[in-house]
This record gives C-alpha cells, sequence and structure tokens, in this order.
C-alpha cells in the first residue's frame, strides 16, 4: 500500500484541514465543532437550510468571520489569522457583488491592480479570464447592461482573475431563474474544473449540490450531518437526518427481532409484513428501536400480490402526481399511512394503476436502509 | 344620479392637473411673481420717491412710454467693490463647503454604518439644533468666540494661550459659523447616499486583496458621488447669498455679496442697484443649480 504523499497537501494529504471550528453570537452556536477535509481539485459542497451555519462557515474561510476556536489549515498554512485581503482565497458572492461604476474588465482587474501588477501583465490576464467565461464581446459594458447569467460570468472571472488557492461560491445559483440554472451549473463546474481550482461552495438546494459538487457535506443546526460523494450520501445516508434531508423516504418506525451476521429483520406496527435487509445491523441490545427507509424509486407496484415474506405491503391508490419522466404514487396502506413509490414512464400510455385501485408496493431485499431514531 | 358619478368620474380625472396647480400657484406666486418685480426693479432707475424708483412703463399722452435702464449693470462694472464682493462670497461659499464636505462625510459614513436603532438618534442629534432659532444660535457663537467667551476663557484656563485669541469679527468666526449651520445639509443627502450602499461590495473588495482605505477611495467614494454633488450643492447654494452669519461673526471688513446687497437695499435706499445685483448672483448661480438638478435626477433614478 502506497502512503498518501507528505509534501505540500498537509500532513494527512489534504489541501484544506477545518479543525473544531466554532462560532457563537451571543449565546447562539452558529458553528458547532466542525471539522472537514477538502481534498486539492475538490468541488465541495455544503447543504443545508438556511440558518444551519454553511454561509457562516463559508465566511470565516473567506475572513469575514472569526471563529471563536478552531483552526482552518490551507496548503499547510492556518490562516485564520489572516485579514480577508491577505488570504490566498476568492470569492463569488450571492449577489455578485460586482462594482457598479466599473466596466466588466475593470471588475475583473481589480484584484490584479490590488497586488501591483504590471499593466500589460494585467490586460493579458483580463483577456485571458474573458476568454475563459466566454464574454470577450463585454469587455466595456457596466454590469447593469449586462443579463443574470452574465453578471454570474464576470463575477466568476472575477473570482478567479488572481489564480486563488481555494475558490468559495456563495448560493452561486441564487440569483438565476430555474432554466438558466440548470446550465449554468454546468458551465461554472466545467470552468472551475478547467482551471483546477478547489473550491468550497454554500447552497440550500440538493439539486445543486449534487450536480456541482463531488463531494458534499450536510449541515444542520451548525454540525455537519454527514459527508461524502452525492451517491453516498443519497444511498448510504448514516442518520434519519440525512435521509429525510436529500430527496424523500418512506419511513417505518419498528424494533429489530433478528440481527444475523448478513441480515436483519424488523418489525413494525406501521405495515403488515416484517421487514427485511440483506445486510447485518449490529444492534446494541438495550436498544433495538430503529426505523427503516426505503426510497420511492426502489419501490415496485403491482396489481399481484407478490412472492414471499419480507418487504412488501397492501394498499390504494390515494393520489398520482404525473410529473412527465415519472409520476409520483400516493399508496395509502389500511393503517392510513401513505407510502411514495416512483414509477417509470416509459411506456405513453400504458395501463397503470389509477385512483383508489387496489395495489401492492414491494422492493427487493437490497433497497431498505436500518437508520438510528 | 347616473349624471352625478359621470361627473364626479370626470372630476378623478382632472384631479391629476389639480394636484399639479397646487404647488405650481404656490411657485408662480412665491418664487415667478417676486422674481418678475425684482427683475422689473433692476432696469428701473433709483428715485426720490415711493417706492423708490421709476417707472418701467408710463402713460404720457395718451400713449405708453417703455423707459428701460441698464446703467445699474454698467454701474456693478465699474466699482471693483461688488466684483470684490462676488468674488469673496464664492470663495467663502467654496471653503465652507469644502469644510462642511470634510466634517460631514465622516459623520455620514458612521452614521449610515450604525445600528439602524443608532442611526436614527444619531440623525435626530444632527437635526435637533435646527429646532431652535437659527438667529439665536448663531448669536449664542458670539457668546463662544468673543474675547472673553467660552472658548478663550477654557483655553486661557487650560494655559494654551496667555491673550484671548482675536476669533470673533474675522474671517474664521464666519467659517465656524457657515459650516456649523449648514453641516446638516452636508450630512442628510450624504448620509441618504451611504446608507443605500451594499456592504457585500466593501466585502468583495476586501476579498480580492484591497485593505479599508483602498476600498474606500475606490469603492465607496465614487459611489457616494452624486451625494456628494447634492451634498456640497445645497450647502454651497445657499452660502453664497448668506448675510446673517457674516454680519454678526466677521468683521466690518468682511464683503460679501449678501452684505452688500442689504447696504445698497436699507441704507442707501438704492432699489435698481440692489435688484441688479441679487439678478447678477442668480445667474451665477445658475450653473451650480443646474448641476445639482441633474445629479438628483440621477439619484433619483438610481434609487427606484
Amino acid at each position: 500500500m502506497i502512503e498518501p504523499s507528505l509534501s505540500r497537501d498537509g500532513v494527512d494529504g489534504h489541501f484544506l484541514q477545518i479543525r473544531s471550528i466554532v462560532k457563537t453570537y451571543d449565546d447562539v452556536v452558529a458553528v458547532n465543532d466542525v471539522s472537514l477535509d477538502i481534498a486539492k481539485g475538490d468541488i465541495f459542497a455544503l447543504l443545508g437550510a438556511s440558518g444551519s451555519g454553511k454561509s457562516t462557515l463559508l465566511r470565516m474561510l473567506a475572513g469575514f468571520e472569526t471563529p471563536n476556536s478552531g483552526k482552518i489549515i490551507l496548503d499547510g498554512e492556518d490562516i485564520v489569522s489572516l485579514a480577508p485581503y491577505r488570504r490566498p482565497i476568492n470569492m463569488m458572492f450571492q449577489s455578485y457583488a460586482l462594482f457598479p461604476h466599473m466596466t466588466v474588465e475593470q471588475n475583473i482587474a481589480y484584484g490584479l491592480k490590488q497586488d501591483r501588477m504590471p499593466k500589460a501583465m494585467i490586460a493579458d490576464k483580463v483577456v485571458q479570464m474573458l476568454r475563459l467565461v466566454h464574454m470577450e464581446k463585454y469587455a466595456k459594458r457596466k454590469p447593469e447592461q449586462l443579463s443574470g447569467g452574465q453578471r454570474q460570468r464576470v463575477a466568476l472571472a472575477r473570482s478567479l482573475a488572481k489564480s486563488p488557492k481555494l475558490l468559495l461560491l456563495d448560493e452561486p445559483m441564487g440569483a438565476l431563474d430555474k432554466k438558466l440554472r440548470n446550465r449554468m451549473q454546468l458551465e461554472v463546474v466545467d470552468i472551475i474544473e478547467s482551471v483546477g481550482v478547489t473550491c468550497v461552495m454554500v447552497t440550500h438546494d440538493q439539486e445543486e449540490a449534487m450536480t456541482m459538487a463531488n463531494r458534499i457535506a450536510i449541515m444542520e443546526e451548525g454540525s455537519i450531518v454527514q459527508s461524502g460523494t452525492p451517491r453516498d450520501i443519497y444511498e448510504a445516508p448514516n442518520s434519519l437526518q440525512a435521509a429525510e434531508f436529500i430527496g424523500s423516504m418512506n419511513l417505518f418506525r419498528g424494533a429489530i427481532t433478528v440481527d444475523a451476521q448478513d441480515h436483519a429483520v424488523i418489525d413494525s406496527d406501521e405495515i403488515n409484513n416484517q421487514l427485511y435487509v440483506s445486510y447485518g445491523v449490529t444492534t446494541a441490545i438495550e436498544d433495538k428501536h430503529v426505523v427503516f427507509a426505503v426510497r420511492p424509486e426502489k419501490t415496485l407496484i403491482s396489481r399481484d400480490q407478490p412472492q414471499g415474506e419480507y418487504n412488501w405491503c397492501r394498499g390504494v391508490v390515494h393520489d398520482i402526481a404525473y410529473l412527465g419522466g415519472h409520476s409520483v404514487y400516493h399508496i395509502r396502506l389500511n393503517n392510513g399511512k401513505i407510502l411514495y413509490s416512483f414509477m417509470v414512464n416509459s411506456d405513453r400510455f400504458a395501463d397503470q394503476p389509477t385512483w383508489e385501485e387496489q395495489v401492492y408496493v414491494y422492493w427487493s431485499d437490497d433497497s431498505g436502509l436500518v437508520l438510528r431514531p | 344620479m347616473k349624471k352625478v358619478t359621470e361627473r364626479l368620474k370626470r372630476h378623478a380625472e382632472h384631479g391629476k392637473r389639480w394636484v399639479i396647480a397646487v404647488p405650481t400657484l404656490w411657485l408662480m406666486l412665491f418664487f415667478a411673481l417676486p422674481f418678475l418685480i425684482v427683475l422689473k426693479i433692476a432696469f428701473a432707475e433709483s428715485a426720490i420717491a415711493i417706492p423708490p424708483y421709476t417707472q418701467l412703463l408710463t402713460m404720457a399722452d395718451d400713449a405708453f412710454d417703455l423707459h428701460v435702464y441698464f446703467g445699474n449693470f454698467i454701474f456693478l462694472t465699474e466699482d471693483a467693490l461688488y466684483l470684490t464682493a462676488y468674488l469673496n462670497s464664492l470663495k467663502m461659499a467654496a471653503i465652507s463647503t469644502f469644510l462642511c464636505l470634510l466634517i460631514g462625510y465622516p459623520m455620514a459614513y458612521h452614521i449610515a454604518r450604525a445600528k439602524p436603532s443608532t442611526q436614527t438618534v444619531l440623525l435626530l442629534l444632527i437635526l435637533l439644533p435646527s429646532w431652535t432659532s437659527f438667529l439665536i444660535r448663531i448669536y449664542a457663537w458670539i457668546g463662544i468666540l468673543k474675547s472673553n467667551g467660552i472658548l478663550n476663557n477654557t483655553l486661557m484656563w487650560l494655559g494654551v494661550v496667555d491673550q484671548p485669541l482675536a476669533i470673533l469679527n474675522t474671517n474664521v468666526a464666519v467659517y465656524i459659523g457657515i459650516v456649523y449651520a449648514y453641516l446638516p445639509f452636508m450630512i442628510l443627502p450624504l448620509y441618504a447616499n451611504l446608507v443605500k450602499h451594499d456592504h457585500s461590495l466593501i466585502e468583495a473588495s476586501q476579498d480580492l486583496g484591497a485593505r479599508w482605505l483602498q476600498s474606500f477611495w475606490r469603492i465607496t467614494f465614487p459611489l457616494s458621488r452624486n451625494g456628494i454633488i447634492a451634498g456640497c450643492m445645497l450647502v454651497f447654494i445657499p452660502v453664497v447669498g448668506e448675510y446673517v452669519i457674516p454680519e454678526l461673526l466677521g468683521g466690518t471688513n468682511s464683503i460679501v455679496i449678501g452684505k452688500v446687497l442689504w447696504q445698497e437695499f436699507f441704507n442707501n435706499r438704492d432699489w435698481p442697484l440692489a435688484s441688479s445685483l441679487a439678478l447678477i448672483m442668480l445667474l451665477l448661480l445658475m450653473l451650480p443649480i443646474h448641476f445639482f438638478r441633474k445629479y438628483q435626477e440621477k439619484e433619483w433614478e438610481e434609487g427606484k
């Protein structure tokens, strides 16, 4: 096995290390003992609702807020005590914060001028940045003469002009409408990847985080709930909070009755049949209460009773939300509980179950997850 | 009944015009009409009569006789006193505007940066003095600045000076008075501008490597240009014609247009010459007034 290199990237191979950061405002704890490791070249998303502390954490990286305690080590250097203008970090603001009295060119050149770079070099760099974001034609325009997407490109160019070690994005798509958002998400990622800069972004939009980032940390009430790749977080949430935060989940509260090496069986009052997962859970003896979770797209609907004794239930179609690509079925069980199930609309006019029809919902043994309540 | 409602509707449409009619009438009555009277007097000759000037139009032998006299304007150019007075007034206005800006800008900046609740208190403190009579406040400065006044007594008690400073009846006293009296007119438009600034621009500037002072000169200051122009004009324009402060605090040798006007009008009873003096002053102020209007409009549009 090869040891991780002990070069510039810090002791354990991480480019940005956030260590036990705490930030309180008066009595309110905004960020509570957060530690994160971010590798060079990562696009890392901090995902959370408003008030989760994700923006405060980002502002501490930029230097606009000072943590009460903890370390932020970037490329081997603790930057906590550095003023914002001394940090090798640039930020793209949510409102873009373009200087309204300057042209696109002057906006991009602003940071370079602060470094007292020779004029000719600044001009070259500005042209290079304009080309990078496809805004060559708009060099002489003022920000007010640009559309939302164009402003964003200028803001991105301005924050990349100084070739920062770390790029921060604050709700990068927050000011754009939905259609433009989808296009710009991919375009921004392309630009960031072509430059190869390490990037930390903040967003409340899980779709945006999953589209743009290769690693995500979910924040709630100032703490990291889970961090990992988008797939890890979606398919293997480590807690109820994480599971409920991303996507939707069908949840059954219950207790473990069988806990073997390669499977576990759960009894729940909320469903007639037992629930089965194809992996061992290793429960503590004193607390057998768990939550069984299965995602709607992993469940299937049929008119015939499924085989086997586990992982199915009977109900009636309560509601159908036709979304084009797929439909969301709301299935009402005997006890009133509603289950969600996605059905892919692969045929244009298929004979699908309709309102008030009796159906069975089932899923395979490896679809479910056992979470701690 | 239908007729009544129709009539009311028509009135409602006319209502818009009526709303404009009130300020129009006001301006006609209190600005245009007095201005025309001054204009008329400026082109008349001084006479020992009541009122003390000749009429522009007279009736003689069943015919109108128009008598326009340009002598007042020619006289203004012949006596160096008037030119000195104009130049002194412009200089006084320019220097006090600059001083007001120098003192007012930091004050406006800090008010705009304060917590909203503190802002209200600070603005109130700026406005509070103007609730007392202007004349009384200027008189109070005589008490402060005179040789055995509060300022000199304090300085002598502290041992800073042995002899009382001669401040009263000098230009220094006039500047102190003007800056004191007109400072709110500088601070308020500046505050109104600065309070609208987006703080994230300053953060962006810092983020891109600028320190506080650089951020101020390259972002805040240029963006407050309209506020600076508005404040400067609000101070400059009235100070050019200022009479009370130079009269009360200045020396006999401080010749400014306001004082000369007073002398011509009341001491010499030469109404036509005083009117032409006032007319020339108005012409001089046309340029800054035009500037002020232009930037005020811009500020309005940006505020939308």
